[in-house]
């Protein structure tokens, strides 16, 4: 579906007689090459386009719908303030189905058809790496909002970036010393047999061993399970904490079997809300992870501490304070995730700006600008914390929250310091050739 | 058909590559790609359509054998290094030798017990693309890298990646399909094939050994899914586990209803039509596929045997 939004607000700018006679003198100059005045009042007013490849349709829709709205939210903010370079910003939507093989046409219809300025927004790891070899044969800058390691593994090209939300590597690396010291030292990892679940499969033990802990089991669970009592056996007795990842509606069947196996002597719990983004965590059948904790990239629910530029996201988002939407209180937000569009869209304002962008002949200048970048202060662009950008990788790090589970609520109990995230680079995208 | 002079037949699908190629001059630059990516995925209509349309066997597990071509050729490239031509080669010889080996399995079965193995074998490749993750990219996939896909001929490389390269090589490979599955259907072997979908018993009493030209079919209709997998693989420099899923069986079912089973220009006409109805439908609402279905309730209420099978059906018989 192709959508628009874009609110223009004039900059003002105070008329002196100096500025007047000027104005009128390069006014008359323009008027004196006809040729050239259509070309420089084009881009100067039009609108910077961005294309949103969105998961409209497909398993990605709940985040699709919330990344839209948060989007929207970013957008008319900073319309409001100028838009970008003074232009305002437009945003043109297309679903991708969630498909990777859509994915890239819908990258080649924005280059080629709506002719947007860059393509942004994308979530679900297949659909990026099936939209990057696109994206990076027609030059178009392509910024995700995806939190895998794919952009910063190195194996996409240089017009792939994520500067708005941390890879799954790097949060893995983050909460590990955390889940070593505060809930065991003998940890069974329970993760979905593919790609996603294999980052975590990869990462936490290398980090939970250099915090003196182990990972004693580690059960992959295929995609298409939908039962898991005959998994549990397989957990051994020595287990101190379960390191659960289930992504997808499985995760209900999960908690409730979890449950039902271990009755109220079980390990701790430690996962990830990847599973429960989207879903009401006082639903029937997840009382069993209460008291559990997990990582969240942004609070879901407000916390007393919460800083202005938060309370300021959450409104224009329009969360309220259990993270669900002011409309309806059922439909619950996918918090963890979402913000990154917000500060993605920050990003590309502020690499456009020093890049000073123009139109699309100048899409390199955006990805080099982008690269130069370094730090990220917190604040009403940034309201997830400060970040470090990493422009060899093109990848963002950033803080990480550690959340418990009580009275019904999510409580952040722990945020991790940026550097905790933060590993060797394993790639250099800016030798790679633009 | 009536019995018209080969000349006539040739004159027409030489007519329809000649537009294809004049469009490679033609269409807007966003079409121009699209068109690339609608040809390939017509040979993949064409593969499918030699065995569900000439032959009359359905099978739900057609995105194994594209898959096959487009891990056989994307993984040659990725692990083995291999140029362009090697891996397309390596491709069809996966999606020869899949074929070759599902045929002769499921090929003991037949009607829904066939539709339900071949389905169970697509899900078993599915799967094990994502058991072999290490190799395969799982769930994500893999980037074919793009230094790889160049295409040498002489001592001039050709990038497969630039618009106008891709859109003839494309064209190249949907040409030399549909020429083959024109005199395939034309020859002794394709009219065995429809006797053999008509009343497999009385074939069978004139003769013929039924089986072995089944497998046949199933053999060349899974090389030519697989040469379109190859294709994609290195056109497009992705290869995708979602290609080998249960969707990917069923697009070009419909691709081939819609454009008329059994014709040879039915499959690229169902694609193209298929392809954008969904890309302007989806410009307008998310629920596209809503009208999608509308779209192919319409066909079946209109045109029962597809746009092509109607038209044939109606007014122009001779058409194979």
């Amino acid at each position: 579906m192709t959508d628009s939004k874009g609110i223009l607000i004039p900059t003002k700018v105070p008329i002196t007689r100096r500025n007047a006679l000027k104005g009128l003198a390069a006014a008359g100059g323009l008027i004196a090459a006809p040729g050239f005045v259509r070309y420089a009042q084009a881009e100067s007013s039009s609108p910077i386009r961005i294309g949103f490849q969105s998961h409209r349709t497909g398993i990605g829709a709940a985040y699709g719908r919330w990344y839209e709205r948060t989007t929207s939210a970013a957008i008319k903010a900073i319309n409001a303030a100028g838009g970008i370079n003074g232009r305002p910003v437009e945003v043109i939507i297309e679903d991708d189905g969630t498909d990777a093989g859509r994915g890239a046409e819908v990258v080649a219809k924005f280059a080629k058809q709506h002719k947007t300025d860059i393509v942004y927004g994308t979530l679900f790891s297949n659909v990026v790496i099936g939209s990057a070899p696109t994206a990076g044969e027609l030059k178009i800058p392509y910024y995700v909002v995806s939190e895998g390691y794919h952009v910063a593994s190195g194996k996409l090209n240089r017009w792939c970036l994520q500067p708005g939300i941390t890879d799954v590597r790097a949060q893995v690396t983050s909460v590990a010393p955390w889940v070593a010291a505060n809930l065991g030292k003998k940890i069974t990892m329970v993760f979905p047999d593919y790609a996603f679940g294999y980052d975590h499969r990869d990462y936490l033990p290398p980090a939970l061993e250099k915090a003196g802990a182990e990972v004693v089991a580690k059960i992959a669970i295929p995609p298409t399970e939908s039962s898991f009592t005959k998994y549990f056996p397989q957990i051994p007795s020595e287990t101190e904490v379960i390191y659960h990842v289930m992504v997808g509606p499985a995760v209900l069947t999960f908690v409730k079997e979890l449950g039902e196996f271990y009755g109220s002597n079980g390990p701790k719990l430690f996962g990830f809300i990847d599973s429960l983004e989207a879903v009401d965590i006082n639903s029937p059948g997840l009382e069993y992870i209460d008291g559990s904790h997990f990582w969240e990239g942004s609070p879901r629910y407000s916390q007393p501490n919460d800083t202005d530029a938060e309370k300021a996201y959450r409104a224009a988002v329009g969360i309220d304070d259990n993270g669900a939407s002011v409309d309806d209180p059922k439909d619950v937000s996918t918090a963890a995730h979402m913000f990154g569009c917000w500060e993605t869209l920050y990003v590309i304002k502020q690499a456009m700006e020093d890049a000073g962008y123009k139109g699309p002949q100048d899409r390199a200048k955006l990805v080099e600008a982008t690269e130069a970048l370094t730090k990220f202060a917190e604040g009403p662009e940034h309201p997830q914390g400060p970040k470090i950008f990493n422009g060899k990788i093109h990848q963002v790090f950033g803080i990480q929250n550690i959340s418990k589970l009580e009275g019904g609520r999510l409580n952040v109990v722990h945020k991790t310091a940026i550097e905790d995230g933060m590993y060797e680079p394993e790639a250099d995208y800016t030798t790679m050739p633009l | 058909m009536r019995d018209i002079a080969p000349a006539r037949f040739y004159a027409l699908h030489l007519a329809v590559i000649a537009v294809l190629f004049a469009l490679n001059f033609l269409l807007p630059a966003y079409h121009h790609g699209l068109m690339a990516r609608i040809l390939v995925l017509a040979v993949f209509a064409m593969g499918y359509n030699m065995l569900f349309g000439y032959a009359g066997l359905l099978s739900l597990g057609h995105s194994m054998f594209f898959a096959a071509g487009l891990y056989g050729a994307g993984l040659a490239v990725v692990h083995l290094g291999w140029g362009a031509p090697p891996a397309f080669a390596a491709g069809l010889a996966c999606g020869a030798v899949l074929s070759l080996v599902i045929g002769l399995l499921s090929l003991r079965t037949s009607g829904v017990a066939f539709m339900i193995v071949t389905m169970m074998f697509a899900q078993v490749f599915y799967l094990a693309i994502l058991y072999f993750a290490p190799w395969t990219g799982g769930d994500q996939g893999l980037v074919v890298p793009r230094q790889a896909r160049v295409l040498t001929i002489g001592d001039q490389p050709f990038d497969l990646a630039d618009p106008q390269v891709r859109y003839l090589t494309a064209l190249a490979l949907f040409a030399a399909v549909l020429l083959a599955c024109l005199a395939l259907v034309r020859s002794r072997y394709g009219r065995v094939l429809v006797a053999i979908r008509e009343n497999e018993e009385r074939t069978t009493m004139l003769g013929y050994d039924t089986f072995s030209n089944k497998l046949a079919a199933v053999v060349v209709s899974g090389t030519i899914c697989a040469a379109a997998g190859a294709a994609y693989a290195l056109l497009f420099g992705y290869v995708g586990s979602n290609f080998a899923g249960v969707q990917y069986s069923i697009l070009p079912l419909l691709w081939v209803l819609v454009g008329g089973a059994a014709t040879t220009l039915g499959p690229l006409l169902g694609t193209l039509t298929m392809y954008y109805v969904i890309d302007v439908a989806s410009g307008y609402t998310t629920a596209y596929l809503l009208v999608v279905g509308v779209v192919l309730i319409l066909l079946v209420l209109f045109f029962p045997k597809g746009i092509l099978g109607s038209v044939r059906q109606r007014w122009l018989g001779w058409l194979p």
